[in-house]
């Protein structure tokens, strides 16, 4: 069949050039109109084929719009795909069964009621929206209704399809943006120097203009660039911005089926910005008639689409490219009837016509009957990725163009947006651009492998005395073309005509940033990228002014659209869990989010669970509860400096409740610390304070005393922490464990450690956040579940429960303990927080001393009381204000809740110092603007003043037979379970070509010593390397003086003893902690492994940078992670490991990311080497 | 996004680190009057220039250490300590 069976009368025979495949034919609806084209034909190639000239009304006045461009730029043809809005249809390729649509256009394309705008086009002048609907006020409502008709754009349907937008990240040597000659031949010579290379190319096909200029040529270099292992192609990808450091944001469109983009966060070390010339519009009357195409627009639709873009034809021309479409239109049989050179003075004024060209008029005066005017009147250089990298581009009059003004190493151009010349000379100055940029590349690589710890020795640092010299191009000769003689469109997009600016400098908006104001011209979907320079021309003009002295304004991100999907998609948000978090999802927890954590705020009825605490016994899952293990001889020197109350004399077995402020006196955080043994502390911090205090800890030791021996050690999640109050707590704690609970033996505030339900080394604490008899267990993690379940199994007969976090704290409210966070604030030094028994300003020093000093002195800022409203049942929000008499703020609820112990509302509130006094009587004004009556009470305390609920004459009873502890994982195991050192593991058999494997169950130490010193030598690994060591232990380099130590399963003991006799001998400080219940660890083993992790992580994963036996700490997926390359058997391989209760989200989020490589989850198999 | 090097690590992304600022001396606790201490919380030069400031490598090797950085073209120029 011919192309006009298939009602495409305008499709040329096939075309030398052509790219699309005729053997592929494709059927889509335009406004409910069903079309045929071509794979490869874009929607507007394919329409434009079939005869249609009109895709789209303007913003304002709704006068109709053909193609301008034929680009991804094109002003005229945004269009609604499906459900999806703002479509570029002169860039999208046309999909069997598409439906597409014309925007904003009522009742049709072809009649818009709207278009009666064009009436009133002199009073739609600049400003005519800032001036006319502003006043009066009461109707800017209204106004905004109807407006919000008129907005441009297309419409976002509720049910659209779920689509995956994705993130990843790369690293590049030289990253070169735009496939043209220049950069085709700037990625080939970078390649040839070695580097690795991203070509990065907007449209569909390399080639740049070489598509329609020199298609052999074209297909040549393509050819070589795809043939190029060093190369990695993305076509149809677009960079977006360029930030600090060559940080570039990749947007791969519609890179799979079912994903909207991704966004590829990559860092180059050399950009090369190849992105050729746009080119410009003409401004004259009637410049935005379809039928009025820019001559590549011309040259795109003849060439790469095989389409007549018209009958008759007009060309203006002032430069070789505009000659050359002359030819390609008659090539085409288009009956050029006028060629205007406007080398010689000639130009266009205007053209006519109702809704398309019919005629144009000359400067000659003369009027040629035609439907086509072609413009080559210049080009514009689209910088905007050299003025990210700081760049100022130039005016160059006689180039009629801005050219870069050169930016700092690192950042380069190349090719015609630098200067002009014949294609050769294109061509040489790319690849003497890419060796360049290739050299500057390698040069910084191996200044990053000189600085990677993962790299033993020395490398050799390529001499960067013998850069090859870059010969600038010419600068082009160009008449300088922007308006002729007549007024017409500068901004398609916002309909701003060259007569609305020269009003607006009328109005005495004399410079181009103030006229982009109030015009909003370059402001709209284009972003000035063909508007600007004719913008600045017409200003300078208006000006008086010339157009270097107009200047420019400043090219942002990002160069072209990019979906929010993009942007916002794919968050990784990391989720921790607790060990017992199976059990709480199955016994109706609601849960609650704390920071990263979910935890249950409550199981059904949080008020009988306080009376069951207070009757009976509960229990509580704590392990959140932020737990640092501190060892060393300077232990107390540390506890002195950091808290504010006095350590030097805690004995061995004694806990202490301590408070931390910061140097402006602020209260940070608070908890209890225990003395273990001789040089052994576990202090236990806020659940929100763990990683600030660990911070906290290493600032001071590292900056401040780093004389002092001492190592810490995070250990919050090695531990599940079960809080254990109620009178009968001694009682169902005694039928579990081997440590004697009486009242004589452990005393309240005293730690001790032993067996809790058959698990060794755990760490009992009597202490009492809910003033209640109270237990608070520390077992080793994996077996959390284990003792909870036992627990509750052996504590029926005295009805023990759970409680959750809501009756913790109207627990801890009852008995007057205050929440750092929630009874403080940023500003609440220490004496503000009713902590002055816990503040000792006769020590030397302590962190923030001289301010409570002076707050002391000075008796200044708020005080923390308790209030008790007057009515019983109102409980106040909590935020609502405490009144002075006359209604000033006096002070805030910070915590309120109904007693069920008293039946009465209880509150802690700060409130201005001279509304403290017990018994004075408050105004509390609820967040409704209700008033109510409070009292201040003596003290915090509401329930149990005297502490005696704290100890009862409850007697221990003999332990219970429990089963055996069984050790689980932080990832859920599946059906395929087997038992292997006590710890139930996967026995999934499945395997593929990218697997990853639990392995948490190996047994994981850490020492920590000195950097250098003997025990760094024993161990053979240093910083940043791994050492397998004869027994099959895996030494890692984790850390400056850090180790993690990893062997087989359940040789904790083993394990423990030799290193701890190593630690002994050690001259230097040495110490040995047992993480296995700290840490979850996966290996990932397959030649996708890096990309893998590459979606989720930022480090550079080569195997120059990170080889085999490589010891990193990164952010995965938002997790602190531990990646050791370890390969097996020569396949790529990776130890990831985390803190344990991050351990699932991890597992869940490397499987999702691995989905496209088919990961694989395998069961563990003893042979840790798999 | 800028790069830092870390003494420890290498160079890495600055999303792994934690900006302290300048860290002028910790007065003399005996001794120091309201206006040194304030002058110690405050009190910065914030220069249009070249800074030093302490950095700490939290997502990473968990190290601390000082770094000469331009505020005008936000460049990492240097980091002390060079450990290895």
């Amino acid at each position: 069949m011919t192309p006009s069976e298939h009602n495409q009368p305008l499709r040329l025979v096939t075309q030398p050039n052509e790219e699309i495949d005729r053997s592929q034919r494709v059927t889509f609806t335009w406004n409910g109109k069903t079309y045929t084209g071509y794979q490869g034909d874009t929607i507007v190639s394919a329409l434009y084929a079939a005869g249609e000239r009109v895709f789209s009304r303007s913003m304002k006045y709704h006068s109709p719009r053909g193609v301008l461009t034929g680009t991804l730029h094109d002003p005229g043809t945004i269009l609604q795909v499906d459900d999806e809005p703002n479509v570029r249809g002169a860039h999208r390729l046309i999909e069997e069964g598409m439906n597409v649509t014309s925007q904003n256009t009522w009742p049709s394309l072809k009649y818009d009621v709207r278009a009666v705008n064009q009436l009133g086009a002199r009073f739609l002048g600049p400003g005519f929206y800032y001036k006319t609907f502003m006043k009066p006020d009461f109707l800017r409502p209204a106004y905004q209704r109807v407006l919000r008709g008129f907005v441009h754009g297309g419409k976002v349907s509720k049910n659209r399809p779920e689509e995956t937008y994705e993130k990843r990240y790369a690293h590049t040597d030289v990253l070169v943006a735009g496939g043209g000659p220049a950069g085709m031949e700037a990625a080939l010579a970078a390649a040839a120097s070695g580097a690795s290379v991203m070509l990065v190319e907007e449209d569909h096909q390399l080639g740049g203009h070489l598509r329609w200029a020199d298609g052999q040529l074209a297909r040549e270099l393509r050819a070589q660039v795809t043939a190029n292992p060093n190369i990695t192609v993305y076509t149809n990808t677009t960079v977006a911005a360029r930030y600090d450091d060559n940080w570039l944001a990749v947007v791969q469109r519609s890179p799979e089926p079912g994903m909207g983009e991704r966004l590829i966060k990559t860092r180059a070390r050399s950009l090369v910005v190849a992105a050729g010339l746009l080119e410009r519009p003409y401004v004259f009357e009637g410049n935005d008639l379809p039928g009025v195409l820019l001559s590549t627009a011309a040259r795109r639709l003849i060439n790469l689409y095989s389409v007549r873009p018209g009958g008759r034809a007009v060309v203006v021309t002032a430069n070789p490219e505009g000659d050359a479409a002359v030819e390609d239109l008659r090539r085409a049989g288009v009956e050029v009837v006028a060629v205007v050179d406007a080398r010689q003075g000639d130009t266009v004024v205007r053209a006519t016509g109702r809704g398309r060209v019919q005629s144009v008029e000359l400067s000659t005066g003369q009027k040629i009957a035609a439907d086509l005017l072609v413009t080559a009147v210049g080009w514009t250089a689209p910088t905007s990725l050299l003025n990210m990298s700081g760049d100022k581009p130039y005016y160059e009059p006689q180039a009629a163009r801005f050219l870069p003004g050169g930016t700092e190493e690192g950042v380069y151009a190349a090719g015609g947006i630098s200067g002009d010349g014949t294609v050769a000379q294109l061509r040489d100055h790319g690849a003497a651009v890419g060796a360049r940029a290739a050299a500057h590349a390698l040069a910084q690589r191996s200044l990053k492998i000189a600085s990677a710890p993962t790299v033993s020795g020395q490398t050799e640092a390529p001499t960067t005395e013998n850069l090859p010299e870059v010969q600038p191009l010419p600068v082009p000769q160009h008449p300088e073309l922007f308006r002729s003689s007549t007024h017409g469109f500068v901004d398609y997009s916002e309909d701003i005509t060259s007569s609305d600016l020269q009003a607006a400098v009328a109005e005495g908006y004399d410079s181009a940033e103030l006229v982009k104001r109030f015009t909003t011209v370059t402001m709209g979907p284009l972003q000035g990228k063909i508007e600007l320079v004719n913008f600045i021309a017409v200003v300078a003009e208006a000006t008086g002014k010339t157009i270097a002295e107009t200047g420019t304004t400043t090219w942002r991100p990002m160069y072209a659209p990019v979906t929010l999907g993009a942007l916002a998609g794919q968050k990784y948000d990391p989720i921790r869990y607790s060990s017992i978090q199976t059990w709480h999802e199955a016994h109706g927890a609601k849960p609650m989010i704390a920071g990263q954590w979910i935890r249950p705020e409550h199981y059904g009825d949080p008020q009988a669970e306080v009376r069951r605490v207070r009757d009976g016994v509960g229990i509580i899952d704590v392990s959140p509860l932020g737990k640092i293990d501190l060892r060393g001889p300077d232990v107390p020197k540390l506890l002195n400096l950091l808290y504010t109350n006095k350590w030097s004399k805690l004995g061995i077995g004694k806990v202490r409740y301590g408070v931390m402020v910061s140097e402006d006196g602020v209260v940070m955080d608070d908890g209890v610390t225990a003395r273990l043994d001789e040089d052994h502390y576990l202090m236990t911090t806020t659940t929100g304070g763990a990683g600030r205090v660990w911070d906290w800890i290493e600032e001071w030791l590292q900056t401040f005393h780093p004389e002092w021996q001492v190592n810490a050690t995070p250990v919050s999640t090695a531990y599940t922490s079960i809080n254990i109050a109620g009178p009968h707590a001694r009682t169902l704690l005694s039928r579990l464990t081997d440590v004697d609970v009486s009242a004589e033996a452990f005393k309240y505030m005293e730690v001790r450690t032993g067996t809790v339900a058959g698990v060794e080394n755990s760490i009992l604490w009597r202490i009492g956040f809910t003033g209640e008899l109270s237990y608070e267990i520390h077992v080793p993690a994996a077996y959390g579940l284990h003792v909870w379940e036992t627990l509750l199994e052996v504590g029926q007969d005295l009805g023990v429960g759970p409680f959750g976090i809501e009756a913790q704290r109207i627990l801890r409210l009852e008995t007057g303990h205050l929440i750092v966070g929630q009874d403080t604030d940023g500003l609440t030094q220490g004496y503000s927080a009713g902590l002055e028994w816990a503040i000792k300003l006769d020590k030397d020093d302590f962190v923030g001393k001289p301010e409570l000093a002076w707050q002391q002195q000075n008796q200044t800022g708020m005080r923390l009381v308790a209030v008790q409203p007057v009515d019983t049942h109102v409980v106040p929000d909590e935020a609502s204000q405490i009144l002075f008499g006359n209604g000033t703020i006096a002070g805030r609820i910070t915590s309120a809740r109904l007693s069920p112990t008293l039946g009465r509302s209880i509150c802690l509130a700060q409130v201005e110092q001279s509304l403290a006094e017990p018994g004075t009587m408050v105004t509390i004004r609820q967040i409704d603007g209700t008033m109510i009556q409070g009292k201040v009470m003596e003290g915090l305390t509401a329930v149990d003043k005297e502490g005696t609920r704290l100890d009862n004459d409850s007697q221990p009873e003999a332990r219970v037979e429990v089963g055996e502890p069984i050790g689980r994982s932080p990832v859920r195991v599946g059906d395929a379970k087997t038992l292997l050192a006590g710890w139930e593991v996967s026995a999934q058999p499945a395997a593929g070509p990218l697997t990853i494997q639990d392995q948490s169950v190996m047994t994981k130490l850490e020492v920590r010593s000195s950097f250098t010193g003997s025990t760094a030598e024993k161990l053979h690994a240093s910083f940043g390397r791994t050492h397998r060591s004869q027994d099959g232990t895996l030494v890692i380099g984790s850390g400056p003086g850090q180790w993690y130590i990893l062997g087989e399963p359940g040789s904790q003991q083993t394990m423990l003893n030799a290193l701890q006799h190593m630690a002994d001998s050690a001259n230097e400080l040495t110490t040995v902690v047992d993480l296995t219940h700290g840490r979850a660890l996966f290996r990932i083993t397959g030649d996708e492994a890096a990309a893998l992790l590459n979606k989720l992580c930022s480090l550079e994963l080569s195997d120059d940078i990170v080889p085999d036996g490589s010891a990193l700490r990164s952010s995965v997926a938002g997790v602190v992670t531990d990646i050791i390359r370890d390969d097996v058997d020569g396949a790529l391989s990776y130890l990831v490991h985390c803190e344990r209760s991050s351990g699932q989200y991890l597992w869940d989020t490397l499987l999702d990311a691995g989905a496209e490589y088919r990961l694989a989850e395998v069961g563990y198999t003893m042979a840790y080497a798999n | 996004m800028m790069q830092i090097n870390c003494p420890w690590c290498g160079l890495r992304n600055a999303t792994e680190f934690k900006q302290h600022g300048e860290k002028p001396p910790r007065p003399d606790v005996a001794n120091a009057t309201r206006e040194q201490w304030a002058d110690y919380l405050y009190f910065r030069n914030n220069t249009w220039g070249v800074v030093k400031e302490q950095w700490f490598h939290s997502s990473g090797c968990r190290q601390f250490f000082m770094l000469h950085r331009d505020t005008f073209a936000n460049k990492a120029i240097r980091s002390e300590g060079d450990v290895r």
